[in-house]
Formats: C-alpha cells, structure tokens, sequence
C-alpha cells in the first residue's frame, strides 16, 4: 500500500456536541488525519441510512456518525433513533457482505474535543489498515 | 410610567447574570451586563460536569454565552465594575467604571498569536494556579468576548516601558498601549446584582497540609484536573509523583458548617459536587478507591439522592460518617488521614491523594458594593434578603439573584435570575414587542427559479487558516466549480470591512448564493446570515467551510493534505448551496394571557407578577379556597406570620383587576400550542364549563403529604405529623397532662423504595418546629431520630441552636428503623414508646413519648399523570413534573410556552417556591410580552403525494410536531412546534418528508461531490 494513501471518512457530526467537540480538537490544536471529512446534521437523528450507503457506494472509505451520548440529545430522544438505526445499518452491511468496520458510530459531547481527536485517529488507522474500499472501484464489462 | 426607563443594569456575568440578562432581552428590555473578569461565564466554565446528569458544564453553558453575546439588547462591560447609583428606582443613574483593555475590541480577531509571543507568564487564575498564562491572554478558550486583554499590572511595556512585542506581532494591529480607563454613565429602571461567590481558601487550615502537600488538594483544583479541556487533560496524577492515585479520600466541610471560622451555615452544594467528583474520576481511573469523610451528606435536591445511591451501589465510592483531625504525610509519600467515627474512636487510613470539598463564601467585594450601593448584608457577608422576599435587597428597585445572597447550585441560581427579573420588570416601562422589523429599504430579492450564481469568500484569518492551507489555491479552485459566479481570500471575513466587501460583491455579480471558508458556523453563521440579508438577500441562502477549527487547527503538520481537505469542504458547501432555498420564518401569533394552574403559594405569586406586568391570567383552583399547602405554616424561623403573608397575598390576587380566579375549577381538556392554548374547564356542581384561551400555561399544582400507617401514625391521637404538629403549636392544643418527651422521626416515607428522593424540607421545618416547642415547653426533652440532618444554607445555624439547647440526635439508618409501640393499646391517646439503635452509644434507646411527630414526606399528587398527558410534558419516576434541562432551564418545559414551579416541580421551602414561581412568569413573560414569535426556517416539510399515512413520524417525534390528518390520512407539520432535528425524515418509508435546509437532495449532492468511483474499464 501507497503510504501517502489518505483515505475518506464521510463524517456526520450533530450539530449539538459532536461538530461542536470536533471544534474544540482544533481549538485545543489537537491533531488527527485530514480524512475525516464533516458534515453538519442538526441531529444524527437527521442521517438516513441511505446516506452511509450513498457515501459509502460513492467511493467513501469509512463512515463516521457522531451524536450526543445517550440521554444528552438536543432533541430529547434523537440520538436513540440514531442507536437503533445504526445497529440495523450494520446488519445490512454484514448481509450484503459489505465491510461493517467501515461504518462507525461514536457518542462525542461538546466538550469531548480529546475523544473527538482519538475517535478520528483510530478510525483512520483501522481503515488505513482495511485498505481502500472496495466498492470504490466500479467495473464495467 | 413614561418617565420610567426601560432597562436594566446587571452587575456578574455567571449563569445567574446571563440567565437573567438573556429574559429581559428577550421582553425587549435593554441590559447592561456589568462584569469583573474579562469574559462573561462566571463559574461555570471552570466546572468540568455537572450534577445529578453529569452534563458537560460548558456545552450546556456556551449557547447561552453567545446567545448573550449577539443578542442586539445586551450590551457586556467587560472589566468593568459599579461605582455609583443614584435616583429612584425606576430611573437609577448609575457610573460604572470600564477599565483600559489595552486590545482593540473591533480590531482583535483572538488569533492568539500574541500569546504565543508574549514573554510573561502569570498564573491562571481560571486554571486555578495549575497553569500559567501571559500577560496578554484570553481567559480562556471559549472565553466571550473572545477578544484577548493586557494584564497592565504584569506587562512589561505597560509597568517598565520596554517589550511591545505583542504589538509587532498582531497582524490586525489591534494592540492599543495607551487604552485608558473610563466611567460610563447609563440611565436605567432597575439594578439586579449577580456578583456570585467566592470558594473558601483552606490555606489556613494547618491540619489539612493544603499547600504544604502536593497530593491535597481543592475540589475546584480537582476540577480543574478532571476537566478534559484543564491543565491536565482529564488525566488525574499526583503532583509528587506523576503517577494516578489509586486510593483517592474527599474531606467534606471544609469552610463550611464551621462555628469557629464564623461559617455557622452550610454550603448547600459540597455534598454533591463531591459525589460527582467520585463518580467522575472513577470513570476517569478505573480501580480508583475513592472515600468522602462527612458529617451528613446533603443530597436534598431533585434526583440528587438517587445519585447518592449510584455512587455507593454502582460505583463502590465508600462514604464514611466522621470528623477528619489532621493530615499527615508518610516517608513513602502516603497521605495518612486521623479520623474520629462516631462512636469516638480513632482510625487511620492512608491514600494517595486528598481533595478538600471547599465551601462556598460571599466574596469580599460584596462588602465595596453594599457601600457603593448601600444594601445590607447578612452576618456572613452575603447580600441580605428577608423572608417572603427571597430577591429582594434593603434598596427598592435592587434586586439579587445567583449565590450573592446564599449559597446555590446551578439550577437554583438560574431560578432566581429569572425571578429577580420577573421583580424587576415591575419598575420598567415593558412595551409588547413586534416582530423585528425588517429593513423595508432592502427589500428580499426573489431568487426562486434562478439559476444558482454563488460567491465564495475563502478566509486567511490571519494565520491560523493561511499558515496551513494554501487560501489562494483553494479560492482559485471554488472558481472552477459549477455555478460559482465570484471568488475570493479574505484576510479576515468576519472584519467590518470584509462583511461590506461580501455585500458589494452581492450586488456587483448579482450573486444569490454565499458560501464563506473560515471558521465555525456555530459562531459566525449569524453574524454572516446577518450580512447578506443586509444584502437583500434570504439569511437562509447562506453555507459555511468550517477550514480552521476542523481543518487548518487539526492538521497543523500536513499543509498539503489540509489544503486539499479545504478545496473538499469548499466543494461540499458549494454544492450544498446550491440547494438551499429562502426559507420563511412563519409568525405565530401570542395570545398575551395566562393560565396558572394551582392556587397556593407559588400559582398566586406566579399569577400576580404576570397581572402586575399587565397580563390577563386565569388561576384555577381545585379546591374551593386559594392558599394549598400554605394554609397550613404557622411558624417561620423569624418573627414574620406566614398566615399573614398569605392572606395579604390572597387578597391581592383576588383584588386584581387582571386575574380572574376559577376555585373549585376541573380541567376537561387543553389543547394547542405556544400563544395558542385553549383550555377547557368541566362543568358540574352548579358550574357551568368554561372554554380559556390563552398564550401560555403555568403548572403550579403543588404537592401532597405522604399517607401512611408506618410508626403507628393514625393509632394514637399523640402520634402526628409534623403538619399536625405545627397546628398543634399554633393553637398551644397540646395532649393532656405533662410534655415531658417528645420524638421526632425523620424521613417517614422519604429517601426509601419507592421514593427514593429527599423531601428537603422537613429537617428544617422538624426543628423549626421544635425550637418553637422549646419556647413554651422549655422543659420538653426533645429527641430527633434521623438519618442525615439537612439544614442546608442559612438553616443550619437553627441546628446548631437546637443542638446546643440540649435536644439529642439519634441517627438510624433504614436496616434499623425506629419502633414505635403503644404503651397502652386501649385508649386513643396512648403514650408510645420509641425504641431507636443508637451508634454512639452502640446500643437500644428507649423513649416513652408524650407525643411522636412524623415527618412524613412529600407526594407528588397522582392527578399529575392526567395534567402532564393533557399538556404533553413529562414526568419524572417520582411523579413529579420534569423540566426541559435539569440545570438550564429548571422552570421551562421542552414543549415551548408550558413552564413549572413549586412544589409541582420538587419539594422546596416558601421562599424557594416564591422564587421559582417568579421565574416561570419571567419565563412566561418573554413569550407574552411579544406580539408574535418566528418559527424556525429549517424544518419538516410534508410532499403530500407521497404520503401514505403511516404514521410513523408521529410516533418518532418528541415534541408532538407532526400528525396525521385523520381524514385526509397525510401527515401534517405543525410549523410552530417543529424543532427541525429531522429524526421523522430519516425515518419516513415513502420519502415523503425533507427537511428544508437539510434536504435529502442537499445532502446527496454534498457527498456526491466527492465522487470517488473509480472507473475502469475491463476487457476491450
């Protein structure tokens, strides 16, 4: 593998504590791999599964979804659907033999701007590990 | 009226000051923030969570900062402190004096490179001392104002004349030497103080080794440590060694419920701040054996003994009842605590680390200000309120709020703000608010059906984005992307002279879509939606590249990798602009009456602070008489006659010409929305049924008094409550013959299976009462049988009186309850006799009592279900009526115009109830004294073709904003009560929902803008 290889991490982050917490990382000048790629939601609540398989099928290497923990969501029971859908995301990954370790889902508050930073890293480091998605690559015949 | 002024001087910007600030802004009211310290924030900030959710403190808090900071009404005084007050309420005049800053405000854009520069350090004062800042620093990362300040008494061009590096540094050339101080003179209604509280220094504490060992330490210095965004990152170690302590002990009352220091009362907030911290830095170290000496814990607040429980049951925290002697540090480096237990032995254990729970004191400068504004203060320096007015100060048309005048946690200094502003209003001259009028000279271009021509604006801020990514290269790349008619770097585009230049560029390229790289949306997008709506152009037209704080700050090392990121986020905001649309804010209209449910003390004073502010209320009553629980306080800790306050309230509320009070009222049904309720009452009994319309509703229902048999109670005419005691002392009805014992039993009902929660009030009401006893029965022996005695704040001192009048305390704990038998089973008016196991003794005590006085607890009433089911709002395990955050917004429901207090919300004394109940009016009042409100522009939208009627959003929503029409079977958005978090939509099986802003296709462009399909071709 290349080692300049960076890969893409489609990155939904709530409005309310993730994207804020991604905020502090920089704030505090935390520093993690420039694949992570943001994307405001209001609430995680908000991402349709069809979005991780959309960016996951347009080429994404990893998707990340961050929300409140549970109990702190913003709109009081969101992050709770988040949960639920995200477990089903997950089995539909495993039973259309998609690789579910490319999906990810972390609880990360406002004020988690370190665990904001790990979260980014290891997740990095697991797909870096993982290679580049192999749906990337569409074959015609 | 006309000559009163409609505003407000607020002097401390902590929780209380922003709480209170942001009401009245919010009612049109014009504030001035008057603050110390460089930053609006207060204490909050430096805490690291928050009990009894173990919320982040600064998440909850920094909304609420910048809300305070753009609001158009309130204007902050940084630095600043109240000199002078002269003139009648209503029309103070006040000199504040604003001290030299030496940074320009305008000019400064808090890129912090004159910190870096900067050769002096000093110590952190925000950090506790555990960490040094410079001369010209920002108090800290989130600090608002952002702006940076020079230390004049440390820099070293302002105190020696040489230096002047930050100067050359800062590229905005915002440093500014020759700042000087200046007096401001402001004419204002009304003065609310908020100056806050001081943590108690324990340096004097000799025994305790603060200071003189590394390993003890504060509670606000382990704080500090425990903060993830602290000196230490969250990582706890010992200062002697660097390693994690393993064995971690916590010395409760340290400063407090302390005659000898002249802090005869109790810091009402160490008991939890404690078990928190336990909790915490459990989390933190994972076989941490944590310990927390006391005397009582005070878990008296809402939900605050369930936590109690969770530290002890789930997280193993050992909490052991004894008095700390001293401290003494091994040769191995061990701290080795001597202790006293109850029955009077000594022990020593040994631990690695020792946290002093401070307690909280009234700051020093309490005294300057009670000069400058000649208020009083109480015997231990707090500012001074009476009894029945909990807000009040000694000076009309001053009013106090937060811990200035006692010792309060979070959601209690947030009530009283809100209730020291509902006072306040009072003297202000509150005209009902329009919507914020448009400026009709820039009339809304009508952008619907044009193709999108988007300009982008690519911000160097400085540094802190260009010495990262390449900003030229990235603006040139916007420029090849479709659709993009403009593009351009800016050195800073939040700059006065930036902002104009976006305008001109609207205008010049006739753009109809924005989209600005530079820093976070979460503090520019208004200030950028702001701009181009001056522009004529829909706020909601507007996209946000967040390229420093999730870019540029976080790659530091990977310039090339950081630019390219930048040119991705930069596309993704443009091909998300191109979707966005002019949103509407739909007006809802307020209909400016009231409706208080629940006739006692807190629904009449809710009831009559609305009326006096002009507002229509309707305050029903279940019962045929207003007064509830009050109808049954005889006695007070002081001379004042509740009965008399009550009938003095009674009848203002039944005088007032803008209250109508409905006794004897059922509710049948409400239905509705904010500032659209319509209430029904039920018929019957001589009544005809009532239909209310209102704008707002008030829950003040109350609470009961626990039923029950335990102790005999109801077996013998010399059994009681304490409700019946209190009668009993009131009409000096006593049982017959000689009261030579009397025992009260705390806690009947409270803090066990099944209510596991404090009713708070009862030990102070328990010896309240039975020091009224001790003056007409001096020879009374009165016995207390308790478990922990929580006379917390001021009541304590009224402990520390029964205690030294000889009463004895026999503490049980729940495996070991009192019995209580009848001495002769024949006659209604038996002697009992108590058995209680006392620990100091370590054996049985036996009492025959005159009388048995319970103290029995408080229920929430079970027609709780059927209100909080008509009204959608929730309720806790308890019963009782669940707020919208615990710490934020203790008197408001998450459901918009609905707000609670009393007994209602908790068990709380009279003064607390009256506070609360003027915060849901003041709370109430923000919405009332508005004609309109706007709704959010980014929310649910319903393609009715689409829709089958599932339903399924229904049940997905938490505010009960989307239904399906019964008879059209498709679902509708009700506007006013969406909140727009777009749950519904991610779940809806036909794609019949979006969410305008945010919508599906928005969404899909923005990823597929990073279409990273590789196509080969295989075979030929």
């Amino acid at each position: 593998m290349d080692k300049k290889y960076v890969p893409r991490i489609t990155s939904f982050l709530c409005k309310w504590c993730s994207y804020t917490g991604a905020d502090l990382a920089g704030t505090s000048r935390l520093q993690y791999p420039t694949a992570i790629i943001p994307i405001k939601v209001m609430c995680s609540s908000r991402v349709d599964p069809v979005f991780i398989l959309r960016a996951f099928l347009k080429g994404s290497d990893g998707v990340l979804l961050g929300g409140c923990h549970p109990g702190d969501c913003h709109y009081e029971t969101g992050n709770y659907h988040t949960r639920r859908r995200f477990a089903i995301v997950k089995t539909v990954f495993e039973s259309l033999g998609l690789e579910a370790e490319r999906i990810r889902l972390s609880w990360i508050s406002a004020s988690e701007g370190p665990k904001f930073a790990r979260v980014a890293n290891e997740f990095t480091e697991t797909i870096i590990a993982m290679g580049e998605n192999p749906v990337k690559k569409k074959i015609f015949l | 009226m006309g000559s009163k002024r409609n505003s407000v001087l607020i002097v401390g910007a902590g929780i209380a000051g922003i709480q209170a600030a942001l009401d009245l802004a919010e009612m049109g009211v014009e504030v001035h923030l008057v603050e110390d310290t460089p930053t609006i924030g207060g204490r909050m900030p430096q805490l690291d969570k928050t009990f009894p959710t173990n919320d982040c403190s600064m998440c909850i808090l920094s909304p609420k900062m910048s809300e305070c900071a753009r609001h158009p009404g309130i204007q902050i005084h940084i630095l600043s402190n109240l000199k002078n007050v002269s003139g009648k309420p209503g029309r103070f005049k006040c000199t504040i004096l604003e001290r030299a800053k030496y940074v320009d405000p305008v000019k400064c854009v808090a890129c912090g490179l004159c910190e870096d520069k900067c050769p002096v350090k000093i110590e952190d004062t925000f950090d506790v001392g555990l960490r040094t800042r410079k001369a010209i620093s920002r108090y800290f990362l989130q600090s608002i104002p952002a702006e940076y300040t020079i230390d004049k008494d440390k820099c070293l061009y302002l105190t020696k004349g040489v230096c002047r590096i930050c100067e050359k540094t800062c590229e905005a050339g915002a440093i500014n030497y020759e700042d000087k101080d200046r007096e401001v003179e402001l004419e204002v209604g009304a003065i609310i103080l908020a100056a806050g509280i001081d943590p108690f220094d324990p340096i004097g504490f000799g025994h305790f080794g603060y200071h003189r060992y590394p390993d003890v330490v504060t509670s606000l210095e382990f704080e500090r440590m425990l903060s993830a965004s602290g000196p230490m990152g969250g990582h706890v170690v010992r200062a002697s060694n660097g390693k994690e302590p393993k064995k971690l002990a916590f010395i409760q009352c340290v400063g407090s419920r302390d005659e000898g220091i002249d802090r005869n009362y109790c810091s009402s907030a160490c008991c939890m701040f404690a078990i928190k911290q336990s909790i915490i830095a459990k989390e933190h170290i994972k076989d941490l054996d944590s310990s927390i000496f006391y005397m009582d814990i005070r878990a008296f607040g809402k939900d605050f003994d369930k936590y109690y429980e969770k530290a002890e049951k789930q997280y193993g925290v050992k909490f052991k009842r004894s008095k700390v002697a001293d401290i003494i540090e091994t040769p191995e480096g061990k701290l080795r605590l001597r202790y006293t237990l109850e029955k009077g032995t000594t022990q020593y254990e040994e631990f690695d680390m020792v946290v002093l729970s401070i307690g909280l004191q009234a700051r020093e400068a309490n005294q300057r200000l009670s000069e400058d504004l000649d208020i009083r203060l109480n015997e231990f320096g707090f500012c001074r309120s009476e009894r029945f007015s909990p807000l009040m100060t000694s000076r009309e048309g001053v009013f106090v709020c937060g811990a200035m005048n006692g010792p309060k946690d979070i959601p209690e200094s947030v009530v009283s703000a809100s209730g020291a502003v509902a006072n306040a209003v009072r003297f202000l001259d509150l005209e009902r608010q329009g919507l914020p009028t448009a400026d009709e000279s820039i009339p809304e271009k009508n952008v619907i059906g044009q193709r999108p021509r988007i300009g982008v604006f690519v911000c160097h801020c400085g540094i802190n984005i260009a010495g990262v990514v390449d900003v030229k290269d990235v603006a040139e790349y916007a420029g090849t992307l479709e659709n993009v008619e403009h593009t351009e770097d800016v050195m800073y585009a939040c700059s006065t002279d930036c902002l104009d230049t976006i305008k001109k560029r609207i205008e010049e390229h006739d753009l109809n879509r924005v989209v600005v790289a530079a820093c976070t949306p979460r503090t520019h997008e208004p200030l950028f939606r702001e701009t181009i709506n001056e522009a004529g152009l829909n706020p909601y037209l507007f996209e946000m590249a967040n390229i420093r704080d999730q870019c540029s700050w976080a790659h530091m090392d990977q310039p090339e990798l950081a630019t390219i990121k930048s040119k991705d986020l930069v596309e993704m905001g443009v091909a998300k602009s191109r979707g966005l649309q002019p949103l509407e804010r739909l007006p809802i209209e307020i209909d400016p009456k009231a409706l208080v449910i629940g006739g006692g003390l807190s629904g009449m004073t809710s009831a009559l602070s609305l009326a006096d502010a002009g507002h229509q209320v309707y305050l029903i009553e279940k019962e045929d008489e207003l007064g509830g629980n009050l109808r049954n306080i005889f006695f007070n800790f002081d001379d004042k006659d509740p009965q008399v306050f009550l009938g003095d309230l009674i009848k203002k509320v039944s005088r007032h010409k803008m209250i109508e009070v409905l006794k004897g009222a059922e509710i049948e049904d409400i239905s509705g929305y904010i500032g659209n309720y319509k209430t029904s009452l039920k018929a019957g009994s001589g009544k005809e049924g009532r239909l209310l319309d209102h704008g707002v509703v008030i829950v003040a229902t109350g609470g009961e008094e626990h039923k029950t048999e335990e102790y005999l109670l109801g077996k013998s005419s010399r059994i009681v409550t304490q409700v019946e005691f209190e009668r009993m002392l009131h009409e000096k009805d006593f049982p017959a013959g000689k009261l030579k014992n009397v025992v009260m039993i705390q806690c009947v009902g409270s803090r066990e299976e099944g209510r596991m929660y404090c009713s708070r009030i009862c030990c102070s009401k328990a010896v309240k009462n039975a020091l009224e006893l001790k003056k007409v029965k001096s020879k009374t022996n009165v016995y207390f049988a308790y478990r922990d005695i929580r006379t917390y704040g001021f009541s304590e001192k009224y402990y520390t009186e029964l205690r030294d009048e000889g009463t004895v305390f026999l503490r049980y704990t729940p495996d070991s309850k009192p019995v209580v038998e009848l001495i002769d089973e024949d006659v209604t008016d038996s002697r009992a006799r108590v058995t209680v196991f006392d620990p100091i003794m370590d054996r049985d005590v036996v009492i025959d009592a005159d009388l048995v006085v319970l103290a029995t607890a408080i229920d929430a009433p079970e027609k709780n279900e059927e209100l909080a089911k008509k009204l959608k709002v929730p309720l806790n395990a308890d019963g009782m009526f669940l707020e919208a955050h615990v710490k934020l917004r203790p008197v408001d429901f998450a459901t918009e115009g609905v707000f609670l207090c009393g007994l209602a919300h908790s068990p709380k004394d009279m003064d607390e109830s009256q506070a609360q109940a003027k915060a849901a009016a003041s709370r109430a009042l923000t919405f009332l004294n508005r004609k309109a409100v706007l709704a959010e522009g980014t929310i649910c939208q319903v393609m009715t073709d689409r829709c089958s009627g599932c339903s399924y959003c229904e049940s997905i929503c938490a505010y009960s904003a989307i239904e399906v029409d019964p008879e059209k079977l498709v679902a509708v958005v009700n506007e006013a009560l969406c909140k727009g978090c777009g749950a519904c939509v991610a779940s809806c099986r036909c794609g019949a929902l979006d969410l305008r802003g945010f919508t599906n296709q928005q969404m899909y462009s923005v990823f597929d803008s990073l279409d990273l399909v590789i196509t080969e071709k295989v075979g030929d």
